[in-house]
């Protein structure tokens, strides 16, 4: 290559009339850019088809999809829990789970492994880790309860009451928000004031 | 899958099915075969969220699954079935033409197969006829054998076929090779079954009845209720019969369109003889004798007999070649060119494209070009009889755009370029590809503007809707026309200006969705019928 530029210098390796233009041309600018995004159009396109058969076909297209958002095939994820367990919580059953499917396949056209098992709720198991540890809690607090007012009632020589007051202590914590050891019915105003002296109260 | 119809199939899925669906879907496209294990892992969803993706996906067909690599003891693999997903957008069509062939019941039966996927005939037509009493004035009903007839018709002319049984559903008795599930890569074609359009007998007598005298329509039954017998035999639409369908319209309005209405009755009596005796990618029907044709056509047509064997003889003559004669026997033996009539509809399709781009010059140039192959610069000129600086022009612009192609033809080895031929060609198929994936693309920014639109005035429509309601019980309470006013009156005059204007935009995109996909249709029949060809 480096000869024959020393040779014929003024020879370009093309003849200029098989490219299509003479000498002195201007040849089109080089793009310096990306082309627009939206480049201009030259023509203006040609009218959509109209008649009866293109409305029909809109209109059923519309509705397919307004349809489709109802059908069962529609898939939502279940909304994520946000930062609190919140009371209105166990009143909107109306959420999507994710473990439940909302229409029923035929299983035996389907592979086995796409079968969802749906565990049923228990009533305390499937809330949050919150509020099972707040339960046990009260647990725990409702116990040391009933065992001294086990040991009052013995004094008082009713040993059937400890039991009932257990039983009744136990099942009303699990129905009502009141959490029933924080219900003080003065039995141990007293006493308990004068033991924690030491320690500071909350 | 290139981006643009893993694009497209995105934005159908979501469309249809919802955000957790198309995050599946897509990545089940991008990755071909996955396990739900691993679709699980990579997309980071649920496994709960994938399962039930993925039954949604099989239960309309999109998916397939199979026994994976690691052979039937492995885990199972999933794929999608990209056309399927492309379905989705032609739905409107095939309900149109069901409706046009069997009337609403037809009409209705398709559309609820269509949305559920696959179902039982005695839940189709059970849905079907609940929806069409609903839609009835009051005391009628529509009788449940109205619908089974309408029921036994589609399936007749294959338009509903029986869904291909999986192995495992099989016969225990089969001799065959104990695989519980079939190979993913070989999918079982439903037409393989020989059952495939055999009705089966489900016991269905009875309709519902609609009460005079309560307000909302109590129904009662009469006569047995439904029991199906045919738990397990499901249905699904037969797409191939609905494309054959949609061919043979194309090409009946082409004759149309090119000659005249007598001539396309002629091609629509020859193609509706040989519907049932012509194989699916047949190149060319049947041959039909002109005695046969003449004996089937409609005599509402008025042809006589020596007319016709003119207009046969103009359409054999026509260089768009529909149809041929392939003998003499019988008046005259005739077939279709099924082949190349796609392949000149196409054609036609590309040089309309080009037309409407670049103008009607720029189309000449394209015209000329398929029709010589190979031209060079100064023949194209001479025979465009179109001035050099112009038709240069022209011809790098469509260079630029990939519709023309350069050929080299070297004179000396080292191809320098003043001893070489440059030829301007087209090549028709390649083309005809890059047109449809152009196609492709043009649906997905049409869907995307209409979600952007939709979200743009998220808030307008959401009143307006709110508002309909409020109307709509008001009015069903029975309340004055001062009520009626004053609550209509919530929604000021420009904003109702702004959502007609709203409602037009999504009107004219949906419609252009609608357009583009007859363009992708044709696009795509022509590209099977070369690959069958092979």
């Amino acid at each position: 290559m480096a000869g024959s530029r020393g040779r014929g210098r003024s020879q370009f390796s093309f003849s200029v009339d098989a490219l299509g233009f003479g000498r002195g041309d201007c040849l089109p600018s080089s793009a310096h850019t990306p082309s627009p995004l939206y480049p201009p159009m030259q023509f203006r396109p040609v009218p959509l088809h109209t008649g009866e058969e293109v409305d029909y076909m809109l209109a059923l297209k519309q509705e397919l999809r307004a349809s489709s958002k109802n059908l069962p095939f529609h898939i939502k994820a279940a909304r994520t829990k946000t930062d609190v367990a919140r009371y209105s919580d166990k009143y909107q059953n109306g959420e999507t789970k994710n473990n439940c499917i909302e229409w029923s396949p035929d299983w035996s056209r389907m592979p086995k492994e796409l079968c969802i098992k749906v565990r049923k709720p228990r009533k305390t198991g499937e809330r949050n880790s919150i509020i099972i540890i707040t339960n046990t809690l009260e647990k725990r607090e409702e116990e040391q309860h009933s065992e001294e007012e086990e040991d009052e009632e013995k004094k008082k020589q009713n040993e059937e009451e400890p039991d009932a007051d257990e039983d009744y202590d136990e099942e009303e914590l699990e129905d009502t928000d009141y959490i029933m050891s924080y219900f003080d019915n003065g039995e141990d105003f007293g006493a308990d004031s004068e033991d924690n002296m030491d320690e500071a109260v909350y | 899958m290139t981006t643009q119809e893993v694009r497209l199939c995105g934005l159908l899925l979501q469309e249809h099915f919802g955000n957790v669906v198309e995050k599946v879907g897509t990545h089940l496209i991008r990755s071909g075969v996955l396990t739900l294990r691993a679709l699980a892992h990579e997309t980071k969803l649920p496994l709960d969220l994938v399962k039930k993706s993925l039954c949604v996906l099989v239960q309309h067909g999109m998916c397939t699954f199979g026994a994976g690599r690691r052979g039937p003891a492995g885990p199972v693999e999933y794929r999608i079935n990209c056309e399927h997903v492309f379905h989705m957008l032609r739905y409107p069509r095939y309900i149109y033409t069901a409706k046009s062939l069997y009337g609403d019941t037809g009409e209705l039966i398709v559309e609820e197969i269509l949305q559920r996927g696959h179902m039982t005939m005695s839940s189709t037509v059970k849905t079907v006829a609940d929806r069409l009493t609903h839609n009835m004035p009051e005391g009628q009903s529509m009788d449940y054998s109205e619908v089974v007839s309408v029921f036994s018709q589609l399936v007749e002319t294959h338009f509903l076929q029986r869904c291909p049984p999986l192995a495992s559903a099989g016969s225990s008795s089969s001799g065959a090779v104990d695989t519980p599930l079939p190979v993913a890569t070989q999918p079982t074609e439903p037409e393989s079954h020989p059952d495939c359009y055999k009705l089966p007998y489900i016991n269905l007598t009875g309709q519902l009845l609609q009460s005079k005298h309560s307000s909302h329509t109590k129904k009662l039954f009469s006569g047995q209720p439904l029991c199906g017998d045919d738990d397990g035999i499901y249905w699904q639409v037969n797409f191939q019969r609905f494309h054959l369908h949609f061919r043979d319209q194309a090409i009946i309005s082409a004759v149309s369109c090119k000659l005249d209405q007598s001539s396309s009755e002629i091609v629509r009596t020859m193609l509706r003889m040989s519907e049932v005796t012509t194989p699916a990618h047949a190149a060319f029907t049947q041959a039909l004798s002109a005695n046969e044709i003449f004996r089937a056509l409609l005599s509402s047509y008025n042809i006589a007999r020596p007319i016709l064997d003119q207009y046969l003889s103009l359409l054999v003559d026509d260089p768009m070649e529909f149809v041929g004669k392939t003998g003499d026997s019988g008046g005259g033996m005739y077939v279709v060119n099924l082949h190349r009539a796609l392949a000149n509809l196409a054609r036609a399709t590309l040089e309309s494209v080009v037309q409407e781009r670049f103008g009607s010059r720029s189309a000449r140039i394209f015209r000329l070009l398929l029709r010589k192959r190979h031209l060079e610069q100064k023949q194209v000129e001479d025979f465009a009889m179109i001035p050099a600086k112009e038709a240069k022009d022209m011809l790098y612009k469509l260079l630029s755009e990939n519709l023309v192609q350069l050929q080299e033809i070297p004179k000396t080895p080292d191809y320098a370029p003043s001893r070489t031929f440059y030829l301007y060609t087209v090549n028709q198929l390649p083309t005809a590809r890059l047109l449809l994936q152009h196609c492709y693309k043009t649906v997905g920014n049409l869907i995307e503007r209409r979600l952007y639109e939709t979200k743009e005035n998220k808030r307008l429509l959401e009143k307006s809707q709110r508002i309909e309601a409020i109307l709509a019980s008001l009015q069903a309470t029975g309340a004055e026309a001062a009520q009626l006013t004053e609550v209509e009156e919530m929604i000021t005059v420009p904003e109702r200006q702004q959502l007609e204007s709203l409602r037009h935009h999504i009107n004219k995109l949906d419609s252009s969705e609608n357009q583009v996909d007859e363009t992708i249709f044709l696009l795509k029949s022509y590209i099977n019928s070369t690959q069958a060809s092979r």
